[in-house]
């Protein structure tokens, strides 16, 4: 029969025209409470559904990248608080495929020497393709592809350039928006802390087991009972550390409290990545002096 | 027009090798091995180019020719080479041959008369290299305008915007100076037309027509406007331009239409006006720089053209000894990721095809329903929904997440959170099986849609095999060439899947053949699955992923079946004997560019309004045409 064609088609579209209401039937009050939201963003949603931007958004995955920022220490951290997490080795410029980040490095003003930290960092965001290389290669986990898409402006030509302040958002930030990639990071790296942190306690707790090993010996000596302590709490801090590994919800708790989640995860596999890390920062260090030379 | 394409083969690995002995045997003065460190094939004279390709089409069955494109090796020899990839549709390895010319006055003999397919690439060659091709009948610039001075892909010319030879430009570390390049090469301020042009008197495509014979001769003058006030029907020549802003274009495309009332009579395809000089922006790049550019190429479905590009330059690295081939996951992955994106390509193309034939979005949303929940996983996985940047060389990225998820961070934001394997499994075993039964059950039985498609610009297997038509384009004309099987490559050889093929030729069987393929994918991906369940936290990648990769000397064609036809990069490292961080040549064969060769012969006889449908069932994308 000619246009039996054309009526199952039409079947189909009502098809899909009931099922929204079946949907909504089936979710109940669902549907005015946002609970329904999830079934119906899902592989198996059935009906049409409209997401109602601005007064509702689809949350991005934590890969999702928008232009990139760069990771500054919180506000409330101990010794260094604000201070850019960026050494200015200049990989993420070397690496952009449109070569839109311009980095100055900072140099000492005692010594005319380049010392690890940016001077100025700019951004063009019109011409940045956000393909995340900067955040992908970078050795100190000191640039990161955001999540906020929203930049729409009035005047490309005077606000699209972003400079270091613009860019710069505490490390607080990057582990709320992507809490699974910055655990990963922390493992790899070893400690919540940033690399260069990390080291120096290292060297600390080496210089303090040194210590601690010459003092041991001298028998009797009142001060022989303090560094095993610092020892045993250290032990114990690893300890808190590792049990943190499971879930990234708890890891990032214990992240608050910077002191305990400092100490080194004790894992083959973290210890690996770490060594790694290390010899691209080396790596990276030597390049940044000679091409400073 | 059968016996083109059951020429005699034989299936021996050597044939490539007996091939090249016959021509030897043939022509011993004309051809010769090139010898180069890293090169392959033959060079022949140019003197007898015409000669030997007419012998490798008729005597040794290489009917399809893929690639053809210059090269210019100005300070290492000076002298510009054609470069051939020739194949046969029953499938093997490409006999590659190269033709050289001086720089000066260059010219090669154009092999238009044996594979009608060089048409646009030889264009491509004369525009972007300046080579003249005597014996082309219509040798003009294609993607750039007559107003153009010089030629482009020639190394010692250089763009307005000029600042160094490659990247990474000097003036971003360690002392950057920002500015915005419009600063230093004002708009308007920045162009130069050939000497002997006047911009004034410059007339386009469309309009040489009206001035010179076709009107004068009825005797109607000039004035388009008086021909259509005519008071009778009579079938009076027009030219009509469809584009370059034209919904039915599906982008930036013009077509010039010759039209004998509302019959066609010639059709000249007209593009460039999204020409950026990809090719030479990805000589400028290092070799890792080029991928999340290659992504803009057809944005369609950027995985298959990551992958066709981390597979050329994976042959160029496995000339050195450092090579370490992708992983099994890694391949795993990559399969999955560029079956999934021919879904959403197909879906895509589908839907727009359905645009054009008056459908309006009603079918195109329940197309795009089903590519949404693709373009989550995507989006989850590698980082971005249409631009993915997702494959490096030796694997990829980055492994699937463990969850779909997401946390809030605007105002107003909903998560969700998946299992990621859950959702793909659920995604492959039911919802994409059931989104295209859904589709084929909506529309292939109606009645309108077979009146609109059925025998509408039927394409004969001879001629879309001669145009070097790929993609689903040919295997909608009976040719049964994917590259998949015919040169086989990532994890393909262990997967069970046909190739979809049709018989007619005409838009309804290139609509099936996609319909085809949609299900042949599905049915790859339920083979992929346990594969990645059994590689579940082997690594992704062979060895540490660098950022400066030294690409050993040499040249590599990595060819891909892209859902739009075969997708091929050429790329040639040279200049530096120990390896090089830049590509010298990085060209693209397109598949939409080359298949719009066949578009006029389509075309021709047909009514103005299925020209819509017809551009509509080559399904191209002008990322990928204009480069």
């Amino acid at each position: 029969m000619y246009g039996l064609g054309i009526l199952k088609g039409l079947g189909v579209t009502l098809k899909h025209f009931v099922n929204t209401y079946v949907e909504d039937i089936r979710l109940g009050s669902g549907k005015f409470l946002g609970t329904a939201f999830e079934h119906r963003q899902g592989v198996d949603s059935r009906g049409l559904y409209t997401v109602e931007y601005p007064d509702e958004k689809i949350a991005v995955p934590e890969r999702f990248r928008f232009v990139p920022f760069l990771v500054v220490e919180d506000d409330d951290h101990p010794d260094r608080p604000g201070h850019d997490w960026c050494t200015s080795c200049g990989i993420c410029a070397k690496v952009c495929p449109p070569q839109c980040i311009w980095i100055v490095r900072g140099t000492d003003a005692a010594t005319g020497r380049p010392k690890p930290e940016p001077e100025a960092f700019y951004i063009d965001i019109d011409i940045c393709m956000n393909c995340g290389f900067c955040a992908e290669f970078c050795p100190f986990d000191a640039i990161k592809m955001d999540h906020d898409y929203e930049l729409a402006t009035y005047d490309r030509t005077t606000t699209n350039i972003h400079d270091k302040e613009k860019l710069s958002k505490p490390f607080s930030y990057w582990k709320t928006i992507a809490p699974t990639t910055a655990y990963e990071e922390m493992v790899a790296r070893g400690g919540w802390e940033h690399t260069d942190i990390i080291k120096e306690r290292k060297k600390a707790d080496a210089a303090a087991a040194k210590a601690a090993a010459a003092a041991a010996p001298k028998v009797g000596d009142s001060q022989t009972t303090v560094p095993p302590l610092a020892a045993d709490v250290a032990a114990q801090d690893r300890a808190d550390a590792v049990q943190a590994v499971a879930p990234v919800a708890e890891a990032i708790a214990a992240a608050d409290a910077p002191e305990a989640a400092a100490a080194p995860v004790v894992d083959e596999e973290a210890a690996k990545a770490e060594r790694l890390r290390k010899r691209e920062a080396a790596m990276a260090r030597k390049h940044a002096k000679k091409d400073g030379e | 027009m059968t016996d083109q394409i059951a020429a005699p083969v034989t299936t021996d690995p050597n044939s490539i090798a007996a091939a090249i002995d016959v021509l030897k045997q043939k022509f011993p003065d004309a051809v010769s091995d090139d010898t180069r460190q890293g090169y392959s094939g033959i060079i022949v004279d140019k003197n007898k180019l015409v000669d030997v390709a007419t012998t490798m089409r008729d005597e040794l069955g290489f009917d399809l020719l893929s690639s053809a494109t210059a090269v210019d090796y100005l300070g290492i020899a000076d002298e510009l080479e054609m470069v051939y990839h020739a194949y046969r549709t029953s499938g093997g390895p490409a006999l590659l041959f190269k033709a050289k010319t001086e720089r000066e006055n260059a010219a090669i003999p154009s092999l238009i008369g044996v594979w009608p397919g060089a048409d646009f690439q030889e264009r491509e060659a004369w525009d972007l290299y300046g080579i003249q091709f005597p014996g082309h009948p219509n040798l003009r610039r294609i993607l750039l305008w007559e107003g153009f001075a010089g030629h482009p892909m020639r190394k010692d010319w250089k763009e307005p915007y000029y600042e160094e030879e490659h990247k990474p430009f000097e003036s971003r570390w360690p002392s950057g100076h920002v500015y915005r390049v419009e600063e230093l090469s004002p708009y308007g301020k920045n162009v130069q037309y050939p000497d002997d042009m006047d911009v004034s008197q410059w007339l386009g495509v469309s309009d040489q027509g009206v001035n010179e014979p076709v009107y004068e001769s009825m005797g109607l003058g000039v004035d388009i406007q008086h021909i259509s006030d005519g008071e009778e029907l009579a079938t009076d020549r027009l030219i009509v331009n469809l584009g370059p802003q034209h919904p039915s274009t599906h982008g930036v495309f013009r077509m010039v239409v010759t039209m004998n009332g509302e019959t066609i009579e010639a059709l000249e395809p007209v593009m460039g006006y999204l020409h950026r000089n990809h090719e030479q922006i990805g000589e400028r790049n290092t070799y890792i720089q080029n991928i999340p550019f290659t992504d803009r190429l057809d944005y369609i479905s950027s995985m298959g053209n990551n992958q066709g590009y981390v597979q050329a330059i994976e042959q160029l690295l496995s000339l050195g000894n450092r090579y370490q081939p992708p992983t099994y996951r890694a391949e795993v992955i990559r399969v999955l990721m560029v079956e999934l994106n021919r879904i959403v390509n197909h879906f895509w193309a589908l839907g727009f095809l359905l645009n054009d034939l008056g459908a309006f979005f009603t079918p195109m949303l329940y197309a795009l329903e089903a590519r949404e929940k693709i373009l989550d996983f995507f989006e989850a996985t590698a980082g971005a929904r249409l631009l993915y940047n997702y494959m490096r060389f030796g694997g990829v990225n980055k492994d699937l997440p463990e969850r779909i998820h997401s946390v809030a961070n605007l105002v107003n934001d909903q998560v969700r959170d998946f299992n990621t394997m859950d959702y793909l499994t659920t995604l492959i075993s039911e919802e994409l099986p059931r989104a295209i039964e859904e589709f084929n059950y909506y529309l292939t039985g109606n009645e309108i849609l077979k009146a609109r498609m059925v025998g509408v610009g039927v394409l004969p297997a001879d001629v879309a095999v001669a145009t070097s038509c790929t993609g689903p384009l040919l295997r909608g004309s009976g040719v049964a060439y994917d590259i998949r099987r015919a040169e086989p490559y990532s994890i393909y050889p262990e997967l069970d899947f046909d190739v979809a093929v049709r018989y007619n030729g005409d838009i309804f069987d290139r609509y099936m053949v996609r319909l085809d393929e949609m299900s042949e994918s599905v049915r790859i991906l339920k083979q992929i699955l346990p594969r990645l369940e059994a590689t579940q936290g082997e690594s992704i990648i062979a060895g540490t992923p660098q950022y400066a990769v030294r690409v050993p000397i040499g040249e590599a064609y990595g060819r891909v079946e892209n859902p739009k036809g075969e997708l091929g990069y050429y790329v040639v490292s040279a200049g530096d004997s120990k390896g090089t961080q830049n590509p010298w040549r990085y060209h693209v064969r397109a598949p939409s560019f080359i298949n719009l060769t066949a578009l006029g012969i389509m075309a021709k006889g047909n009514k103005i309004a299925d020209v819509v449908a017809i551009l509509g069932s080559i399904d191209i994308v002008l990322g990928e045409t204009d480069r």
